[in-house]
């Protein structure tokens, strides 16, 4: 198998292809379902249920005997393929002074972006079928790319002709670019720390002892104190990057109709839909890479077990093999932990103001995620000189330290309580002088 | 005559769509076709970065110039809301002779020159991992540290003249 691989780089290359867009392609549909069912649950409704239920007839002879009257509940599993079939033959309505060709190619590259992202993601331990590419500039592959997914959303809100799509476009461009900063700056700690850019190498340097000090449990990002920083700063960014709830200014129903699509029908609709599911599902899947131990079941390293405690080595090494060989369930497993999170926060976050997006990425996750940065630098320095216990210490220190800075920067003359005051709402006029 | 290599194909391709692209920004009425035609050539270009071992230039490339830089023109373009404009077109000027035949002049100066050393190279000369990110920074912060850090000191200046420009009370 892997000598045939080698032996045809071209087929390869379309079999590595193949089982990176297929499975996200086929994990759209459940998604929607998936979305619509939490949130139905979180809203206490009950949702599409219905869609896909098999009743068959309790008299008619065409049925054998063993389905006579017998009931299959697909709850409702049916019903993205149902929308997916109405809104293919739909009637594709094209206003009429649109920039035909950019409103045309427009919903193309909102989708592009959205899979050609996780290209240098790997499903699991398997060279040769995953990733597509494992080149030596993956993280960074994955910004430029996360960045090229402005164009669709602009373009379409310029090319509708339309005020509303195109106050969408430009409020998302300048979200995306706001938002693009933090990520790269979250990833950049990341990548200090691992010492590539590989993803591959990210999840491999995650088997490692936890900060360098506890063997056996595994060094997961996301359990470090710089990882876990950076995971959050990067889980808000990416749920800004995907135009999703509490970030889903560009397509405010309230206030823009709904955004830059709002001159979309049929089809090219279903394009977008589906371009903002495949991208949620993507960035769940890096973020499951980069901070989440990517294809391993859990934070333990059982080989490292096995060799502290020979006399179980066949238990951690039966795990081991379970950890090997299901990689790709585990890896799905967390990004639907991260796409259930995603809903969650729809469901309970009311969307962010204009000026409050822009002061959370510029003011708070830009700055925190540079300080970051810094520590790791640091850590990682002074566990490679000296041991990784003094790194663990000296990382430590520099968030303490740094954090005072910040204090004592900020809480120099500023008088703080001005800023609550200006913020004050009178719902109803006060007239203290009366009383 | 010049053995096809798969490099000099794939190269072929990327850089005739780069060369079109480019010819597209000059040759497009309308502003946002010239400056979408810019992001296909700055996002090709990085392709041809990448067929020349230079994986890291070819990246920040699309990082910069794609996602980045032709986002605010493009911003800008739509915000002013240029429509094709209506050209005035001198007829019989001198000066668009003398232009035409002074680029065609300097393309075959320069052509004449660089051609035929380029007509020989079928496969990209530079080893393996020439243009990777971790010889790249190699070279930055030993070799090259001052001019590096000049940069550094340069984009600071941006930002910080940016910010008095924008605020006027800070």
């Amino acid at each position: 198998m892997m000598a045939w691989l080698e032996a045809n780089p071209v087929w390869a290359a379309i079999i590595r292809v193949l089982l990176w867009v297929l499975p996200v392609l086929l994990m759209v549909p459940f998604m929607i379902w998936y979305e619509r069912r939490l949130l139905s649950w979180a809203q206490d409704r009950i949702g599409p249920n219905r869609t896909g239920n098999i009743t068959f007839s309790r008299t008619s002879r065409m049925i054998p005997f063993f389905l006579k009257g017998k009931k299959f509940k697909l709850q409702g599993l049916a019903q993205p393929i149902a929308d997916g079939i109405k809104l293919f033959i739909k009637e594709d309505i094209t206003p009429g002074s649109v920039d035909r060709f950019i409103y045309l190619a427009a919903p193309a590259l909102a989708l592009f972006p959205s899979f050609a992202l996780g290209a240098t993601i790997p499903w699991g331990p398997f060279k040769g079928l995953t990733p597509v590419a494992d080149v030596n500039i993956g993280v960074l592959w994955i910004l430029a790319v996360s960045s090229l997914g402005v164009y669709g959303v602009v373009l379409s809100g310029y090319a509708s002709n339309n005020k509303y799509s195109l106050l969408g476009g430009l409020r998302s461009s300048a979200q995306l670019i706001s938002y693009e900063l933090g990520m790269s700056m979250a990833l950049a700690a990341v990548c200090l720390a691992t010492g590539s850019l590989k993803p591959t190498d990210i999840v491999e340097s995650q088997t490692g002892p936890l900060w360098g000090v506890i063997p056996g449990l595994a060094n997961w990002n996301l359990f470090t104190p710089y990882g876990f920083v950076a995971g959050v700063i990067f889980f808000i960014c990416m749920v800004a990057e995907t135009n999703r709830a509490p970030f889903d200014l560009p397509e405010a129903e309230n206030e823009l109709v709904a955004g830059y699509h709002t001159e979309y029908s049929s089809m090219r609709f279903a394009v977008f839909f589906m371009g903002e599911y495949a991208a949620m599902f993507v960035y769940s899947l890096i973020f499951s890479t980069v901070f989440l131990g990517g294809y391993h079941a859990l934070p333990i390293n059982w080989q490292t077990l096995g060799e502290i405690a020979p006399f179980f080595s066949w238990v951690t090494n039966a795990l081991g093999h379970v950890d090997y060989w299901f990689a790709p369930v585990w890896l799905v497993g967390k990004a639907f932990f991260l796409v259930t999170v995603y809903v969650w926060l729809r469901a309970t976050l009311p969307r962010l103001r204009y000026d409050q997006l822009m002061a959370l990425g510029w003011k708070s996750l830009l700055p925190l995620a540079t300080i970051n940065t810094i520590v790791v630098a640091l850590w990682m320095v002074v566990s490679r000189v000296a041991s990784p216990l003094a790194g663990v210490v000296s990382g430590l220190l520099g968030f303490g330290i740094l954090y005072l800075l910040y204090r004592a920067l900020n809480g120099v003359g500023i008088d703080r309580t001005k800023f609550l005051t200006s913020r004050e709402i009178d719902m109803v006029e006060v007239t203290r002088s009366v009383a | 005559m010049i053995p096809i290599t798969p490099e000099l194909m794939i190269f072929g391709a990327v850089a005739s769509l780069a060369a079109a692209a480019a010819v597209g920004v000059v040759a497009f009425n309308n502003a946002v076709r010239s400056a979408l035609c810019l992001v296909l050539n700055f996002f090709v270009l990085a392709f041809v970065y990448f067929t020349l071992n230079a994986e890291m230039l070819g990246i920040m490339q699309i990082i910069v110039y794609t996602g980045a830089i032709m986002v605010l023109f493009l911003f800008v373009i739509m915000l002013l809301n240029l429509g094709a404009p209506q050209l005035l077109r001198d007829k019989d000027d001198p000066k668009v002779f003398a232009g035409i035949s002074l680029g065609v002049a300097l393309f075959a100066l320069l052509g004449s020159q660089l051609l035929p050393s380029f007509l020989k190279i079928t496969t990209p000369n530079a080893p393996k991992d020439f243009g990777a990110p971790a010889n790249l920074g190699r070279a930055l912060f030993t070799n090259y540290v001052i001019p590096f850090e000049a940069v550094s000191v340069l984009l600071l200046v941006g930002v910080v003249g940016s910010i008095l420009l924008a605020k006027r009370k800070i």
